[in-house]
């Protein structure tokens, strides 16, 4: 009989950061895919666009903090942060709104508070929500999907409109937008909201020619497509799955107390999980290591009130989905919560009186 | 004595900054400053009442009783906050209206009754009046750099309603940089503001330091050669 004895730390996983964060940018592939079949291949020219940005600006800026920059570079987490930007804003918006906010999100978010590992915000999604307050009418310049559209658009549409505004064939995105009746197709999130204020009850925005049944077409395949992406990723127990599933639970738990109130006022919450950026947020934002709650009550309470946050802002906020608002936000209470929520060391007693007090 | 007067210049338009060390009255620096002329306007404003309140605290100064000093302070601030206002109401009416009420809310800027309480209740009057100048102009500049950059980048334009200011003639002041489609909409919101200030200090600071190297480059470095008292150990 062989005792194997090993001292701590007792990580079984020899993952290093730059291997973590490939997997995490593989699991995205299924999503972005997707993302190319219904929407046009857009987010392929972001996602190059994004890339070498996000490069180019971590080197650059750790060269001139005298930090070895290949290291970084290497460790692929702008990268990451590059792809994240990419499946977040429109295929085809311009290319300066992609590099402003990579420039952005590594400069800005990630390095001037002093690099990976330092960053209070999450740069995608600060970077990402800096965009949609900047430039309103691009970041929602949203594409029905392709077998909805009157126009048919290839690659070499999408990188002639990312980089020109117009098609190969001389069509503008707000001629891409509209159907074969000549209305311009919304968001499903849009539309359900847009809906609500017209007067027409849920049920009855759900039978326009964007939806399928429950959810819009493409968007369900996007979502659901992110969420194969996402157990991969807990199978490989690269991401714990606090954070994720609290935040699913959070979501779909508000949405189904006031869909039961009141299901013509209030989308389902199928739609909600199937809708916008949910399975993305779950799986690939919330889960961010480095500016999420660290314990794992902590995370719990993270994510379910990311969750709680993405219900509120969609259904009486002015924006149309709100991950990046909820992460944000709860980004900014991670301090408190991990504070509230430090776990017990060995051998002390559980419910000391001080609980918190000291460190 | 002439040392004095440059002493205050340098502490207050760089060093002791009162935008951009001491951080105060960050409250009206942050919300008028989306053009360059919004700012020199509330900069001059700030600067004129600086002057007048550390002149008449210092010309008082020996009077008031140390115990109901502050109220008497916001008393004169007050005084010549509502002079200003009553002026730009009459000669400058349409950027008293783009300030709006952030001319009245001079009074709580804390860097005018830090000078008052900090500098002029204990100083002579020329002193003290110069020293209400040189912070003005300090916070001016700031200011107006701090609206210049968030103009430029969000509007694409230079001294955009200098005739507000100066009269009709101004409005050839205008320059046009560049022109966008979309404006870029953060520069002129409150982050922008933030940014732009953080990135002015973190600027001033980088300066410093550059300057700081500088100097004690030029000046070799004092080698301390320790004469060896005892004989060596082991």
């Amino acid at each position: 009989m062989k005792f194997a004895l090993a001292s701590s730390p007792h990580q079984r996983v020899n993952r290093d950061t730059g291997q973590i964060m490939r997997m995490v940018c593989y699991a995205a592939l299924p999503g972005i895919a997707m993302q190319c079949w219904f929407f046009g291949m857009g987010v392929l020219v972001h996602l190059l666009i994004a890339s070498a940005t996000a490069v180019a600006t971590e080197a650059l800026i750790l060269e001139l903090r005298k930090k070895d920059f290949e290291r970084a570079v290497k460790d692929c987490s702008a990268l990451l942060t590059a792809l994240l930007i990419a499946v977040s804003i429109p295929p085809f918006a311009p290319w300066w709104i992609t590099v402003i906010g990579t420039v952005f999100a590594i400069g800005v978010v990630k390095q001037l508070y002093g690099g990976l590992g330092f960053n209070l915000f999450n740069p995608a999604m600060a970077a990402y929500v800096m965009l949609l307050v900047s430039f309103p009418v691009q970041m929602t310049a949203w594409l029905p999907p392709q077998s909805l559209a009157e126009q048919s658009h290839n690659l070499m549409d999408a990188i002639s409109i990312i980089f020109s505004g117009f098609t190969t064939e001389g069509y503008s995105i707000s001629q891409l937008r509209v159907d074969v009746d000549g209305v311009t197709l919304a968001t499903p999130l849009d539309a359900v909201k847009t809906g609500l204020t017209q007067g027409k009850t849920v049920s009855e925005t759900l039978g326009l020619s964007i939806f399928n049944g429950a959810t819009g077409i493409g968007w369900f395949a996007v979502n659901a497509a992110f969420l194969l992406g996402g157990l991969f990723l807990l199978q490989q127990r690269v991401i714990s799955w606090h954070m994720p599933i609290s935040m699913l639970a959070g979501l779909a738990l508000t949405a189904s107390f006031f869909y039961l109130l009141d299901s013509d006022q209030y989308s389902s919450p199928w739609f909600h999980l199937f809708s916008g950026g949910a399975m993305l947020g779950a799986f690939f934002i919330v889960t961010d290591p480095v500016s999420g709650s660290t314990t794992r009550n902590g995370r719990l309470i993270f994510g379910a009130a990311i969750g709680i946050w993405v219900y509120i802002i969609r259904q009486w906020g002015g924006y149309p989905d709100a991950i990046a608002f909820a992460v944000l936000i709860m980004n900014m209470a991670v301090p408190l919560i991990d504070y509230y929520t430090q776990p017990r060391t060995y051998g002390h007693r559980s419910n000391s009186s001080n609980k918190g007090a000291r460190r | 004595m002439h040392n004095e007067y440059r002493e205050l210049s340098w502490q207050g338009l760089w060093k002791n900054n009162a935008a951009l060390v001491q951080l105060l009255g960050l409250c009206p620096l942050l919300a008028v400053t989306s053009t360059t002329i919004n700012g020199l306007g509330l900069g001059l404003a700030t600067t004129l009442v600086l002057i007048g309140s550390n002149t008449t605290v210092s010309l008082v100064r020996n009077l008031v009783p140390n115990e109901i000093r502050i109220p008497i302070f916001v008393m004169v601030i007050a005084g010549f906050v509502t002079i200003t206002q009553l002026l730009m109401n009459a000669f400058t009416y349409d950027l008293y209206l783009a300030l709006g009420i952030f001319i009245p809310l001079i009074v709580t800027n804390c860097a005018i009754i830090g000078r008052a309480e900090a500098y002029a209740s204990k100083n002579p009057v020329h002193y003290a009046a110069f020293d209400g100048l040189m912070m003005g102009l300090g916070f001016t500049s700031v200011l107006v750099l701090l609206g210049a950059l968030r103009e430029v980048l969000g509007y694409g334009t230079l001294l955009a309603g200098a005739d507000r200011l100066f009269g009709d003639w101004a409005s050839v002041l205008t320059v046009s940089v560049y022109h966008a489609d979309s404006a870029f909409l953060l520069a002129i919101l409150p982050p922008g503001a933030f940014l732009g200030m953080g990135l002015l200090i973190a600027l001033k600071n980088a300066l410093d330091n550059r300057i700081e190297k500088m100097f004690a480059q030029q000046q070799p470095e004092k080698t301390v050669t320790r004469a060896r008292v005892t004989t060596e150990s082991n």
